[in-house]
């Protein structure tokens, strides 16, 4: 059950290649998460945890670093990564509305790392394959990380559900809550149906029985239903955020917003 | 006439082994005292790991690039991956991780002081890469070289590592240093405020550490304090210099005969209210480290149950 998309909160700049707000997309995605599971460094439930979050947002950086420095020779405006990442506000943001979710306890940390992995996960698949060679590299190059956060988040999931009541308890929690995002990660906005059409992006669709798959397996190695029936909450790859996103960038950017121009 | 070793006490047979240089492993002998004091000072090291995450890791979020946000999460990163080493290292002394945790969450373990003065600029990532990093360096080359062989293994990957932090500080600090008036003041600042900590890391004057001789028989320890603390001072003048900031100690001046800086007193009560757990951040890094653990109760609950049915199936099925 999906609704369909809104129209965008700004419009996109007009630019030549229809690619660039598509690689601005993955690049918001990828840094918006990596943000969030940052804020677990020094906090994380054991030593290793710690370790392997700060490593998945490791990951994530570098590849929002990869589509950030794509997407301004893309756009051929002069603009810098920085340009893009620390000066553009929230309703020009791209990031899905389940990247930009709070941490909330590990359960909600895992759940919505476990959404993402499976769809980020299939969709480098379909990217480094894809017409594009900057594109298809950097998916290359990401997918074997993305396999890893994959199996990383699957294995939680599975530890949480088949745990201790608590953990599974707390697990149906994040489910409840954090399911309704999904649907957002696999519904095409209007820019990326054209995409799909000139055949630069996957077929969203086509990625779905991999996912749906995957998710199966994992839920019922976790005892756990698959959840049935959500509604699926949109907006963010249109510029329509949560309340969540303008606190994020106001931390994010504050150095960039404070001392306008510097060098770090 | 020379003594055959087997004629020796454990313990002079043990002095001998120092006093060749020989590595001292997890299964010889050892006097308890030394096993003791290397557990406190290992565990230390490791605590002082996972809390040092904290006052960086409070700028992540704020880093003002992605290349600093990437190269700032890398470096707290890898201490997390030096505590892992070092709590490992003293676990062949024969305590616990969670023995070692319960210690540092009660106030018994201590962890570096420098770590209790708060992070309040972007410039502090460049003053803890560069002073705090380059003091911990001095204090940690020679360990490298320490008697007990899984510490001295330890530290040899925990100081390539360091030394790479060290740069990395040091280059925040240049580029400020070389960018607009406000960067050069935030830099400046900075410095004022981290200067006497950092000299404070080499802990208490020879004269009031009582701990120094024991230590420096065994060679755990290779050089005292203020040796240490001028090598600091000698090493970081030049360097302030060079980046053109002051450093906050009027009595610093080059002394032609001794071939070394002399420099003004540390302040010593300040040294030992924060040991006490006066400083500015005791409270929080402490409640931050114990508020971790007990919300990360419910998480390895959950692995150690998964892990003992996922045991259990294995067994019946087999």
């Amino acid at each position: 059950m999906s609704a369909t998309q809104p129209e965008p909160a700004v419009a996109a700049a007009p630019t030549a290649n229809p690619l660039f707000p598509f690689v601005l997309q993955l690049a918001d995605t990828s840094l918006i998460l990596a943000h969030r599971l940052s804020e677990w460094c020094g906090h994380g439930p054991v030593l290793e945890q710690d370790l392997a979050l700060a490593n998945i947002a490791l990951d994530l950086l570098g590849e929002a670093r990869s589509y950030y420095q794509y997407a301004a020779e893309l756009e051929g405006r002069g603009r810098t990564e920085d340009d893009l990442a620390y000066l553009r506000s929230a309703v020009e943001y791209r990031n899905p509305l389940l990247v930009e979710q709070p941490n909330g306890d590990f359960a909600y940390t895992i759940v919505r790392q476990f959404l993402f992995d499976n769809f980020h996960y299939q969709l480098l698949k379909g990217l480094k394959d894809g017409p594009d060679t900057q594109l298809a590299a950097i998916a290359e190059k990401s997918l074997k990380e993305a396999a890893y956060h994959l199996k990383w988040s699957s294995e939680w999931m599975i530890r949480l559900g088949d745990g201790t009541p608590e953990s599974r308890q707390r697990l149906d929690k994040a489910i409840a809550t954090l399911w309704r995002f999904s649907g957002e990660l696999t519904t095409p906005t209007a820019a990326e149906t054209n995409l799909q059409e000139l055949g630069l992006v996957p077929d969203y669709a086509a990625l779905l029985p991999a996912m749906q798959a995957h998710t199966a397996h994992v839920l019922a190695e976790a005892t756990v239903p698959v959840p049935e029936g959500v509604f699926a909450q949109q907006g963010g790859k249109s510029g329509r955020h949560s309340e969540h996103l303008g606190y994020l960038l106001t931390e994010l950017q504050y150095m960039q917003r404070t001392y306008p121009g510097l060098t770090w | 006439m020379e003594t055959l070793a087997q004629d020796l006490t454990p313990e002079a047979q043990f002095q001998a082994r120092i006093d060749a240089d020989i590595r001292i492993e997890p299964k010889d002998w050892m006097p308890e005292a030394y096993r003791k004091t290397l557990i406190r000072q290992i565990s230390q090291h490791a605590h002082s790991e996972l809390v040092g995450m904290l006052p960086e890791g409070n700028w992540i979020t704020r880093a003002p690039s992605l290349k600093r946000k990437s190269i700032l999460l890398a470096k707290v990163q890898d201490e997390a991956g030096h505590g892992l080493y070092l709590y490992s290292a003293a676990e062949t002394l024969g305590t616990s991780r969670d023995q070692m945790l319960a210690d540092l969450h009660s106030g018994k373990a201590k962890y570096s002081s420098i770590f209790n003065y708060p992070t309040l600029s972007w410039a502090d990532m460049g003053c803890v890469g560069w002073l705090v990093d380059g003091a911990a360096i001095l204090n940690q080359v020679p360990l490298c070289r320490t008697s007990y062989g899984p510490y001295a293994r330890a530290m040899v990957r925990v100081c390539k590592e360091e030394s790479f932090h060290q740069r990395q500080g040091f280059e925040v600090m240049q580029t400020l240093c070389e960018g607009s008036v406000a960067q050069k003041e935030m830099a400046q600042e900075s410095l004022n405020r981290w200067w006497w900590p950092t000299l404070m890391m080499f802990g208490p004057a020879d004269d009031a550490s009582p701990n120094t001789e024991q230590s420096m028989k065994w060679r755990i320890k290779r050089f005292t304090n203020d040796e240490l603390r001028q090598k600091f001072v000698d090493m970081m003048v030049p360097q302030a210099d060079f980046l053109g900031l002051t450093v906050p100690d009027e009595k610093v001046k080059w002394n032609e005969a001794r071939q070394a800086y002399d420099f003004g007193e540390v302040n010593w009560e300040e040294f030992w209210a924060v040991v006490k757990g006066n400083g500015m951040c005791n409270h929080e890094r402490l409640q931050a480290r114990v508020q971790a653990h007990e919300e990360g109760a419910w998480v390895r609950e959950a692995a150690s149950a998964h892990a003992a049915k996922h045991a259990a199936r294995e067994a019946v099925a087999a």
